[in-house]
């Protein structure tokens, strides 16, 4: 038996030396993962990064199997999806596996920016890896929104004639840019067929390059940490930060419980509540799109709606659209907004942990509110949790700049 | 492969040993969790993966659009053929005369497999005419050999493909040649008779493809 | 695992906080029924009323006869003898006869395909709908309806309900506050009686569910097996991450 082991081993060995002459696999291998040595005292928030490459992957083998079926015309879309959700063998599964995906992997990626935010990821030097997150994040708003419209009820529809419409708010070149984006005087088969190969091939292949060198510059500068501490600076007689341990085996295996945790929850929505009451599936949407009949209430998907009620707070129309794109954008400029030394919050003062408290309640109320019908109360609450928001941003150079920071440990907590 | 990492790369252990105190480590256990964790892991992802399969059969719309159709032969005239589409495929039937019959009798040695002992048809077409009822023949028109579609050739054809040819069916892609009960002739490519589908006379001029089963 | 049980936590205050029903900011209260998949008389039953009166005007495009035979335990023979009018191909969909021009012609409007209406209005909005016609001589079909107010469709189960009307204009001459569910009452007895109609309806609005999504019979259940794999990878997952982070701790 053990002789039959150690065969196959040296057997194995002997492939991967040979693999290894023609190609740099153990180099790799050690890298990122075997050596790339990560602080050993990550906590829960940073499973989502994770998760994030997890739910990727899912969207992409997903969308493979749904792009075999989907037919992308007006004539044909509503009905395609039908044809998958009945007609197809086990359709209707990877259908919701993609749609659940699609909110799955903005909730994944809201917690893995907060994450950003509450430890000071985003500091020197992990600005390059802040801005290709940024990237990624924005690329994959277009990405939902190009993939919301495929399914062709009235609020694909609708939603992407309003989204397309706010182009049309910029001077001058506003209205030739929405019908440049449309390809149509209105949203049409026209639009749904580009905005299927922009979903299918060109902001997935994006998606993909930017994850490459999120990655890549993570394991140049190395993960953060919640103490927010710099594990380089302290290395042992063999260069290895004694905070460190190797990715492999220890993340890996952490992350594969995680993984099969999220994934519990993942499949708990998708085969019990895949609609999840009209958040994750929109009621409206099971009505096939009609150019000449709006719905009565439209409101963006959820992850959408933060953005979509600074917009409706500013009461001009390229106002709006301003503020809706600054404060989607804004997060860019975080590294060099924060003035303070100290990355992680464990060590901040009060002045930056009352500032990011009141940007994540800002946040959610704003999202709420972005799903509810115009009042005037709400769009006072709107305007006023708008202010919060931005000027969590625009007042950060100043009350960072004189908080009470405590002083940081020099090794990580356990 | 993660095994082969694990296993094979002394340098790696060496370095892990740094980290680890050797003594404290259940080597059996570590081993055992590992396995335990690839072979429960490895079902759920084969069962992941039986859906991803599944999706790529023919659906339910394809399924009702290769229903069995009934086919109305009365119009039929000795010697003719008609065609229907069946799954998509053709479906030759052909109402053969006596002279037909006697010609395809008379070509039992020529033929590769004269009983059909190995080609693909229902049992009560395995037979000489390979038919319910010698006097018509129902065949899928798709050459056994790579899927072309042959061309009907009758006996007294100016376009015979052979010598003494006694009508048949001759697929131009490759040259295959099969007889009036679409039995292959020796010698060229097709290995197999043509390929006869279930079917059954719902009346003596009513045909139903695709569908043989006894009650009505 | 202090980390592991926020994890929990987390994911179960999103999950009570998406529960929420969003359709509850619309307003309008509906009358709500329990619907219940798992009876396959009521859903036998729903079909049947269905085909009769539904499918006429409405196709349900979407759907296959032998789908709905195989999910509701019907036989081929049941279905084409009772279930399939327009056609004797269990494959075939719901699909009607009516043109489109035709039903333009006769509504004003083109019957809308039923396939997965219940998704988009949802069980409570259809229940209350079927139950709320009402004689309003101004309207084209004499009938106009609560829950869809100026709807262009008769009360096709008219015979079966008889009808209602709003007792308070017949009271005070004018409506004083907008009419409310409470306010509708028979005048004209229907064949059924007022339990046995709303039986009726339940089960037109069980089957009508189904229809919107007929994996829904099977998917829980499905779904229950792949949380209980999950669950003991799970468990085989964290002993392998304690075990090797012993090496650590």
């Amino acid at each position: 038996m053990a002789n039959i082991e150690k065969n196959i081993i040296n057997g194995l060995t002997d492939l991967r030396d040979w693999v290894d002459d023609r190609f740099p696999l153990m180099q790799n291998w050690n890298e990122h993962l075997a050596k790339y040595y990560a602080p050993k005292n990550f906590n829960i928030w940073y499973y989502f990064g994770a998760f994030a490459i997890l739910v990727f992957a899912i969207q992409i083998l997903t969308g493979i199997w749904l792009t075999m079926n989907y037919k992308p015309s007006a004539e044909d879309a509503f009905a395609s999806v039908e044809y998958i959700m009945r007609d197809v063998s086990w359709g209707w599964l990877i259908r919701y596996m993609h749609s659940t995906g699609a909110s799955a992997f903005f909730i994944v990626i809201y917690l893995h920016m907060f994450r950003a935010l509450l430890y000071g990821s985003y500091k020197k030097p992990r600005e390059l890896l802040w801005l290709s997150g940024m990237g990624l994040y924005l690329v994959l708003m277009g990405e939902a929104f190009f993939g919301y419209l495929l399914p062709w009820g009235q609020m694909s529809y609708w939603g992407a004639q309003v989204i397309i419409s706010l182009f049309g708010a910029l001077p001058i070149i506003g209205d030739e840019l929405s019908l440049w984006i449309r390809g149509d005087f209105v949203v049409s088969d026209v639009t749904l067929n580009r905005f299927f190969s922009l979903h299918v091939i060109a902001f997935p292949l994006l998606i993909f390059g930017l994850i490459g060198a999120h990655i890549l510059a993570l394991h140049e500068v190395g993960s953060n940490n919640p103490d927010g501490i710099d594990i380089k600076k302290n290395k042992n007689s063999e260069g290895i930060p004694v905070d460190g341990i190797p990715f492999h085996p220890y993340y890996t295996v952490k992350d594969i419980f995680g993984a099969t945790v999220f994934l519990f929850f993942f499949f708990g929505v998708v085969f019990f509540m895949p609609e999840m009451n009209g958040y994750f599936l929109e009621h409206a949407n099971f009505i096939p799109a009609d150019p000449l009949k709006t719905p009565e209430h439209i409101a963006p998907v959820w992850y959408f709606t933060p953005f979509y009620a600074i917009l409706r707070a500013v009461p001009d129309q390229l106002g709006g659209v301003i503020a809706m794109g600054l404060a989607t954008n804004i997060f860019l400029l975080l590294p060099w907004l924060d003035r303070s030394p100290v990355r992680s919050s464990r060590y901040r003062g009060w002045n930056f942990r009352c500032a990011l408290t009141l940007f994540i309640v800002s946040f959610l109320v704003l999202g709420w509110l972005g799903m509810q019908p115009v009042t005037p109360l709400f769009t006072w609450m709107a305007r006023f949790f708008s202010l919060v928001y931005f000027a969590f941003f625009l007042l950060m150079p100043f009350y960072t700049a004189i908080d009470n920071d405590k002083p940081v440990p020099h090794r990580v907590r356990n | 492969m993660v095994c082969v990492f694990n296993y094979a790369d002394n340098h790696l252990s060496d370095m892990q040993g740094e980290i680890m105190n050797e003594s404290n480590v259940d080597k059996g256990r570590r081993r055992f969790l590992t396995a335990a964790a690839t072979v429960v892991g490895g079902a759920g992802a084969a069962a992941g993966a039986v859906p991803f399969i599944a999706t790529m059969t023919p659906s339910e719309k394809t399924k009702a659009i290769g229903a069995p159709v009934e086919v109305d032969i009365s119009e039929l005239k000795p010697g003719e053929r008609m065609i229907k589409k069946w799954q998509g495929k053709p479906v030759w039937i052909l109402r053969r005369t006596k002279e037909m019959l006697d010609d395809i009798a008379s070509q039992n040695e020529a033929v590769s497999d004269p009983e059909s002992q190995s080609s693909s048809q229902p049992e009560y077409a395995a037979n000489e005419f390979r038919a319910r009822e010698d006097e018509y023949l129902v065949v899928i028109g798709i050459c056994t050999h790579l899927g072309c579609s042959p061309s009907f050739v009758l006996k007294d054809g100016d376009n015979s493909p052979v010598v003494d040819w006694k009508g048949g069916f001759f697929c131009p892609c490759h040259g295959s040649r099969f007889d009036l009960a679409g039995r292959v002739f020796k010698g060229v490519p097709a290995p197999t008779n043509l390929v006869i589908p279930p079917y059954k006379f719902i009346t003596p001029s009513q045909l139903l493809i695709g569908d043989d089963s006894e009650a009505a | 695992m202090p980390s592991h049980r926020l994890l929990y936590k987390l994911t179960f205050i999103f999950l009570v906080v998406l529960s929420v029903n969003v359709s509850a900011a619309v307003g309008a209260k509906l009358m709500h029924m329990e619907v219940d998949l798992s009876n396959q008389e009521s859903l036998q039953r729903g079909a049947r009323t269905f085909v009769n009166y539904c499918l006429s005007c409405h196709a349900a495009a979407y759907m296959r006869y032998n789908r709905m035979g195989q999910d509701l335990g019907i036989s081929e023979d049941v279905l084409k003898a009772n279930f399939m009018f327009g056609t004797d191909k269990v494959g075939e969909t719901m699909t009607i006869a009516m043109t489109k021009s035709d039903s333009l012609s006769f509504f004003g409007v083109s019957p809308p395909d039923l396939s997965v209406i219940a998704r988009a209005r949802g069980a409570d909005w259809l229940y209350s709908y079927f139950k709320t016609f009402y004689v309003d001589k101004s309207r084209p079909f004499g009938v106009n309806n609560l829950t869809f107010k100026d709807v262009g469709m008769p009360h096709v189960l008219w015979e079966l309900q008889g009808a209602q009307q709003l007792s308070l204009i017949e009271s005070e001459g004018a409506v004083h506050h907008s009419p409310t569910y409470d306010d509708l009452e028979i005048i004209t007895p229907g064949i059924q009686s007022e339990e046995k109609y709303d039986q009726t309806i339940r089960d037109l609005v069980n089957f009508m569910v189904y229809l919107g999504e007929p994996i829904k019979l099977k998917r829980g259940k499905i779904g229950f097996w792949v949380l209980v794999y999950l669950f003991v990878f799970m468990i085989i997952a964290y002993m392998l991450k304690k075990e090797y982070w012993r090496d650590i701790h």
